[in-house]
């Protein structure tokens, strides 16, 4: 019997889903909240009941990531590893990565300041859409459509100034059908997809109210998945493609603690169940 | 047991967990369960959504 501890700081379905599946299948299940752990540059491994091995599922992007630093730090196994979280977090880094590593991915245009970034888009063109380096579930996502919303967005970012803000992130626009394809990796295997479609606008976040669908694993999306889950590092990952109309798949993110719910009630694969069985394989390697 | 914000009697599931969040059905307002032990839990102010929450 295996000791598998889920690292959370809010318990969602999912959360609940993985503990329910490492006890059926005959484990132990610790359930840490972040928010409660007090760690220290003495602290040792046996200070915690960490178990065998971490799944970090935090909700909070930099509370999930400075609680895998801290885990690496005393040598505990955890997934997904901390340069794996740190890439997938932040949408230059990952883009850069997927390029890197030859993933196809849609041309980003990266500026440090307003007026860079204006200078830049008026040399490429509209539209473009820009996308903040942190952050999920679509927030602050927009098509810059003219130069009257540029500069609009671009006068906001001046004002709140925050240290993201004087990053600029814009993004050619995908000729695709109003979907995107949301696929699983397991240890660079792809194991579920589905299409993620549009509920109006442009964006196809299932947290924005989009309809799951089961997309079967083709060939290339099994291909093109694995290439981006390598480029990363691996782990357990979520893996977003849209279908451009002339280059074909294209990657455009990468996610770190991958929300399944959703997938769960289309897909005929038990994601929570290969999480917890590939937590315990990567830990007895 | 009753909501901090509007006194309405909070719904609680018997297997709810530590960490879970119990939204108050009458304002909305968000509860996190910080101890349970039994039928005696314990609520506190569930966080907000943060900048940066999600995948």
């Amino acid at each position: 019997m295996s000791k598998i501890c889920i690292v959370f700081d809010r318990l969602r379905t999912e959360e609940k889903m993985l503990e329910k599946e490492a006890l059926n299948l005959g484990h132990q299940a610790v359930m840490q909240d972040a928010k409660i752990t007090q760690i220290n540059t003495d602290s040792k491994k046996d200070d915690f009941d960490f178990g065998d091995v971490v799944l970090e599922r935090c909700v909070s992007y930099f509370r999930g990531l400075h609680f895998t630093s801290c885990l690496e730090f005393m040598d505990v196994p955890v997934l997904n590893k901390f340069q794996v979280a740190n890439l997938c977090g932040n949408k230059m880094f990952m883009t850069l990565i997927l390029k890197k590593y030859n993933v196809p991915t849609p041309k980003t245009y990266f500026s440090f300041s307003s007026e860079s970034a204006s200078e830049n888009i008026e040399k490429v063109g509209y539209p473009l859409v820009i996308k903040p380096v942190i952050g999920s579930w679509g927030r602050g996502v927009m098509q810059l459509k003219d130069k009257d919303t540029a500069d609009a967005l671009f006068e906001i970012r001046d004002i709140t100034d925050s240290p993201h803000d004087r990053i600029f992130y814009l993004q050619e626009v995908i000729n695709r059908p109003p979907r995107d394809i949301r696929v699983i990796t397991i240890g660079d295997e792809p194991i579920a997809a589905m299409y993620r479609k549009s509920s109006g606008g442009f964006k196809t976040n299932i947290a924005l109210g989009a309809d799951p669908e089961l997309c079967e694993i083709t060939k290339e999306i099994e291909e093109i998945s694995t290439k981006a889950s390598k480029a990363m590092g691996g782990g357990i990952l979520g893996i977003d493609i849209m279908e451009d109309q002339k280059r074909g798949l294209v990657v455009h993110e990468v996610n770190n603690t991958v929300e399944f719910k959703g997938l769960s009630k289309v897909s005929r694969r038990n994601i929570p169940k290969e999480m917890v069985e590939y937590a315990l394989r990567y830990v007895r390697k | 047991m009753k909501c901090q914000e509007c006194d309405a009697t909070l719904n609680i599931p018997d297997d709810a967990s530590v960490g879970e969040i119990i939204s108050c059905s009458d304002c909305g307002a968000d509860f996190e369960i910080a101890k349970k032990n039994g039928s005696v839990v314990e609520l506190k102010q569930a966080e907000t959504v943060g900048e940066d929450w999600g995948e």
